[in-house]
């Protein structure tokens, strides 16, 4: 799992199957020190809850798909947990 | 299998439910020649602590097979603490 930070949300009208009714947010994956790292990506929002802005931790492949009710829709990231708190030793 | 160090823990209140009272840890990636190599949050089943030296398995089926749970969003989980490393050079 990877640390990200909720930047958007992605509106689709014409899905997939098995989509609808499925939250699109736009994240930005992080480094351990929460500084940016890397393309944001999109992710399903497997806890419904997180919003813009929240700090998160997010699955990807078939753990992404596994974290969806029903499972196995057709999603390639899904964010699993919103983080209250990040403790990272000094110099770690 | 991955090596990697522990050097933080997460907590989180909403989660997927797989997550419920599972312990988060952050753990840097170490390369053999130990320069660190990006880092991951991993599962705890061994009771690891920060600044340990862990064994990461970094797959879904095998953590899933850990957990005895067919349907968990999971793949990174902690299933060792390194006592020692030799490399032969």
């Amino acid at each position: 799992m990877q640390l990200g930070r909720v930047t958007g949300t992605v509106v689709a009208t014409m899905k997939a199957d098995g989509l609808d009714g499925v939250r699109f947010l736009i994240v930005q994956p992080l480094d351990k020190a929460l500084t940016p790292s890397g393309a944001p990506i999109v992710a399903a929002d497997a806890v419904s809850m997180a919003g813009r802005g929240e700090l998160v931790y997010y699955v990807a492949a078939r753990e992404a798909a596994e974290a969806m009710d029903p499972a196995f829709v057709p999603v390639d990231h899904a964010i699993v947990g919103i983080v209250d708190q990040v403790a990272v030793e000094e110099g770690g | 299998m991955k090596l990697g160090k522990v050097v933080g823990t997460v907590v989180s209140t909403i989660n997927h439910p797989f997550y419920d009272a599972r312990r988060l840890l952050v753990c840097d990636l170490v390369t053999l020649e130990g320069t660190p190599d990006g880092y991951i949050i991993a599962v705890d089943t061994v009771d690891a602590g920060v600044g340990e030296t862990v064994l990461i398995l970094d797959e879904g089926n095998s953590s899933r097979q850990i957990f005895d749970i067919p349907t968990g969003p999971i793949r990174s989980t902690i299933v060792g603490i390194v006592d020692e490393v030799t490399i032969n050079e």
